[in-house]
């Protein structure tokens, strides 16, 4: 029987491994494709609940979490063309220049 | 039981791929596996009975985003491996800490939850959508309690539209 405790413990490994991939990786379009990801796993977690609760609102607000990720990452590769454009680099050590 | 098994089989294939596009070399090939994660992951709305969620899932994401990276690997040429160089003051180890802490504060809220009973919340929200059928009951909610949070959303797609187009121009 797969209950929605079976879906929160995947939803939390999704999001562990975004995690680990935004601390661990180096070159931002993977840090991108992690935050994708970590909010694939809290729609997982909206849609499970809403399943669970038989009501239809988690679902919305799964597409809500998916407008703004189409959001994010329009912007977020925006700008990660404008800065390679300047600086020839992907690798976010090397993304400093507000860095006090 | 077949629900149990697509279950563990999807579950698996999600997190498989997930720890795939994290750990690839070749960020194309990253991309790819990134496309495979979404699929699965509205194979697993189907399984929860959001049929209109799981077409949402494949045209945005695995349909749209992911095109959008796949173009951005391309154009940006990397001539050096991005992970060559590392920067002296990163904190790994500081990182990698913090995320044993947060995987140790989920395992104990879920493991606190696991004993309690499931409370079914019938809500009196659902009670006055006339309509049957997930996309129609979607589409309900969509378009009668949250009919501003979804003109917000457009607002905001629009805005992120037309910032990523003045970022990506070379001059206005």
């Amino acid at each position: 029987m797969i209950t929605s405790t079976h879906y929160m413990f995947l939803s939390a490994a999704l999001f562990m491994i975004g995690v680990i991939g935004v601390m661990v990786r180096r070159n931002i379009i993977i840090i991108f494709m992690s935050i994708e990801l970590i909010l694939n796993a809290v729609n997982i977690n909206l849609v499970a609940f809403s399943a669970q609760l038989q009501n239809g609102i988690g679902q919305v607000f799964a597409i809500f979490v998916i407008a703004v990720a189409a959001a994010e990452a329009a912007v977020g590769l925006g700008i990660i063309l404008a800065f390679y454009r300047n600086k020839e680099t992907v690798n976010i050590d090397e993304m400093n220049l507000m860095r006090w | 039981m077949g629900e149990a098994i697509a279950f563990y089989f999807i579950a698996a294939c999600i997190l498989g791929f997930a720890v795939l596009v994290i750990s690839t070399k070749d960020t194309v090939h990253s991309v790819l596996f990134l496309v495979l994660d979404f699929l699965f992951v509205a194979a697993l709305y189907v399984l929860l009975g959001a049929a209109f969620l799981a077409a949402i899932q494949i045209l945005v994401y695995a349909g749209g985003i992911v095109v959008l990276y796949l173009f951005v690997v391309m154009l940006v040429n990397l001539k050096r491996p991005p992970e060559a160089h590392s920067d002296p003051h990163r904190q790994t180890r500081l990182g990698f800490g913090m995320a044993a802490a947060v995987i140790v504060e989920l395992g104990a809220v879920a493991l606190y939850s696991t004993g309690k009973p499931v409370v079914p919340l019938a809500s009196a929200a659902t009670a006055a959508i006339p309509v049957s059928g997930n996309t129609e009951q979607v589409g309900w909610l969509l378009y009668t309690s949250y009919l501003i949070p979804f003109e917000i959303a457009s607002m905001l797609l629009l805005v992120a539209m037309i910032g990523a187009i003045v970022l990506a121009k070379r001059e206005l």
